[in-house]
């Protein structure tokens, strides 16, 4: 994995901490045009892979990409399944089954063999498979080398204690789609110690790091003991606590943090991009001179 | 380890699954839902016990409390059933679709001296607390209006009948979006009193209204509007916010933040003249497990506590709910009335 990967909330009016902010960016980010204008800057700055959720208008930037592969030569993109809220409201609406109805690709309980035999049978293992190639679609002839569970869904399985979707799903990607499976998570201790507990080492875990504690279940304390003690690759996102952090210090604390392999941030000018990128590189050499 | 058991496996009901899964306190015993196939999934991935009759599970299980996360129309029997077996009853909201059902179930509750809360989260959102706590200080003096409001993406195409698309069932937008606005109104500001005229708008909807514009008048004597609209796909998710307006100043707030506007400076509270904005990082309640929001945890742990403690909740109780549902049917009436 690269050191810094380039995330998209702020194409989609993701913005934690101001709702506000986030319509804004809806406007901003109105065209497709205006996303690859802002990927290609990350670009430039070194950024090469594209950490995005399986938001629909994702299909029509990786058409851009399958389009010139020249341009976009080892590029690379990080899916996160599944964009949630398409789910949210056809779950209150229809319940969880009619909801798969929904959604699973073709008529779920007729032509689609697998699909009909895996529903009737409640075999969910072949279900969830279903619903990852359903997300996958888009992502055809993109090097995808790393597969993320949304937090949504790793979390609810780790507090319903299904754990062993969450293995399934890493097997799955593993032998589909030749990928790592990686999980994103609001609760990164609770989650290393289940997946450990099953066989899962060193495991691709994705979560909120930051000086303040913001989104950090159980304290910071306890998550810097995990980074100083136990064997994980993390990504740091929401690293700045949603703006409520100093850029510099923000970045400077997570980069001094072990185990951390990745950093995820977002931005949408060019400037904060570039600030950010040259933050992260200022750490991380200042770390490798005190080594 | 106190025991908990869950009715009704939605959207809500899952997600208060696996919030009360992950906490220490508690062992989440038994689920119940008409769905074989979520039913299925929990025998065969955890260790709750699964029934499609929420009857047997409540005489089977011995259960120190139920979450109930049904349609409403359910609401009023099962969380019966619950307290006449002295089970702590936690009810998603709307309460109940009839105040005098709602009513007897409160009194019944407090007769039995049963913990019990209703799943208005909002609550918990460290940027409300802080309104809260800003109106009390008289930050911005006396008020003088006050807008409500809530706009989301819940119905924004025409489409086959659901349980929301039924009024007797609580499926429209005032029962469903406008009562946490609502609820907010009453805890913070002060209890609406008098409604003063009513839009009720179907936009997509057939049968139930998918927007509501109100005028209200509160206990203290202040006015103000309710503007709720669930057909709004502008907003990626459900957004709610409360605007206060003094003498003094004016005070914007949502989950995420809370604008400060103040004419002079607030020594004591340390806010400056002009705008002062604050994020949810300052106010998010510590959890331990975080799903969808602080305030889902927040609002199951704060239930769990008052259990363990066997301490009256004062927040969010089946009266306060009940508060609410009154305030709702005055609404609907008096759209009815226009």
């Amino acid at each position: 994995m690269e050191r810094i990967l380039f995330g998209d909330n702020q194409f989609f009016a993701v913005n934690h901490v101001s709702d506000e902010k986030s319509r804004a960016q809806a406007i901003k980010f109105k065209d497709d045009s205006a996303i690859l204008k802002t990927l290609n800057i990350a670009r430039d700055t070194g950024m090469n892979t594209f950490m995005c959720t399986t938001h629909d208008r994702i299909a029509n930037i990786t058409k851009v990409i399958r389009e010139n592969p020249e341009k976009y030569y080892d590029y690379k993109i990080y899916p996160c399944m599944p964009y949630a809220h398409k789910y949210a409201n056809a779950v209150t609406d229809f319940g969880i089954a009619g909801a798969l109805k929904e959604y699973v690709p073709g008529n779920f309980l007729g032509s689609l063999f697998k699909g009909g035999v895996a529903y009737l049978n409640k075999d969910y293992m072949s279900i969830m498979e279903l619903l990852v190639d359903a997300e996958m679609k888009m992502f055809k002839g993109i090097n995808t080398p790393v597969i993320f569970l949304q937090n949504v869904i790793t979390d609810m399985l780790l507090g319903l204690g299904m754990i062993d979707v969450l293995v399934a799903f890493q097997k799955y990607v593993e032998k589909k789609y030749n990928a790592e499976a990686g999980f994103i998570t609001m609760n990164l201790p609770m989650l290393l110690d289940k997946l450990e507990a099953k066989g899962i080492q060193n495991p691709i875990i994705c979560a909120s790091i930051n000086s303040i504690g913001f989104r950090m279940s159980g304290g910071v304390e306890l998550y810097e003991h995990t980074l100083n003690t136990r064997q994980l690759r993390a990504i740091a996102m929401q690293v700045l606590g949603g703006g409520a952090i100093n850029p510099k210090e923000a970045f400077n604390y997570v980069c001094k943090l072990p185990n951390v392999v990745s950093i995820l941030f977002g931005a949408s000018s060019k400037g904060h991009i570039e600030q950010s990128v040259e933050y992260i590189k200022q750490f991380d050499s200042s770390k490798l001179k005190f080594a | 380890m106190i025991k908990g058991g869950i009715i009704g496996l939605g959207k809500m009901g899952i997600s208060h699954a696996a919030i009360v899964g992950a906490h220490p306190s508690v062992e989440l015993v038994a689920v119940c839902d008409s769905s074989s196939l979520v039913m299925d999934a929990f025998s065969k991935y955890t260790t709750a016990h699964t029934y499609s009759d929420y009857l047997k599970m409540l005489d089977q299980e011995t259960l120190d409390f139920v979450i109930i996360a049904t349609p409403t129309k359910y609401h009023y029997q099962m969380t019966k059933d619950a307290l006449e077996r002295n089970i702590h009853v936690f009810c998603e909201k709307p309460f109940s679709l009839n105040y005098n059902e709602g009513k007897e179930l409160a009194n019944l509750a407090m007769k039995r001296s049963l913990i019990n809360q209703v799943g208005y989260h909002n609550q918990f959102i460290g940027t409300f607390i802080e309104l809260k706590r800003l109106l009390k200080n008289n930050v911005i003096g006396e008020l003088v209006h006050f807008n409500g409001e809530a706009y989301g993406p819940v119905v924004i195409k025409e489409k086959g009948s659901t349980w929301r698309s039924k009024s007797e069932e609580g499926g429209g937008c005032t029962m469903d979006y406008a009562s946490h606005v609502v609820n907010l109104i009453q805890d913070i500001i002060s209890p609406p009193q008098k409604i003063n005229g009513t839009l009720l708008k179907s936009i997509y909807s057939k049968g139930v209204d998918d927007a509501v514009y109100s005028l209200l008048t509160l206990q203290n004597n202040l006015s103000g509007t309710l503007l709720v609209n669930w057909s709004d796909e502008t907003y990626r998710k459900m957004s709610t916010s409360l605007t206060v307006y003094g003498k003094k100043g004016k005070i914007i707030c949502d989950a995420t933040e809370i604008k400060i506007y103040l004419k002079d400076a607030d020594k004591k509270q340390n806010l400056e003249k002009g705008w002062t904005i604050k994020y949810i990082t300052d106010f998010a309640i510590p959890v331990n497990f975080y799903l969808r929001g602080e305030e889902y945890s927040a609002q199951i742990d704060y239930f769990i506590e008052n259990i363990i403690n066997n301490r009256a909740g004062a927040l969010n109780t089946f009266q306060k709910a009940l508060q609410t549902d009154e305030v709702m049917e005055m609404i609907m009436n008096n759209a009815q009335q226009n």
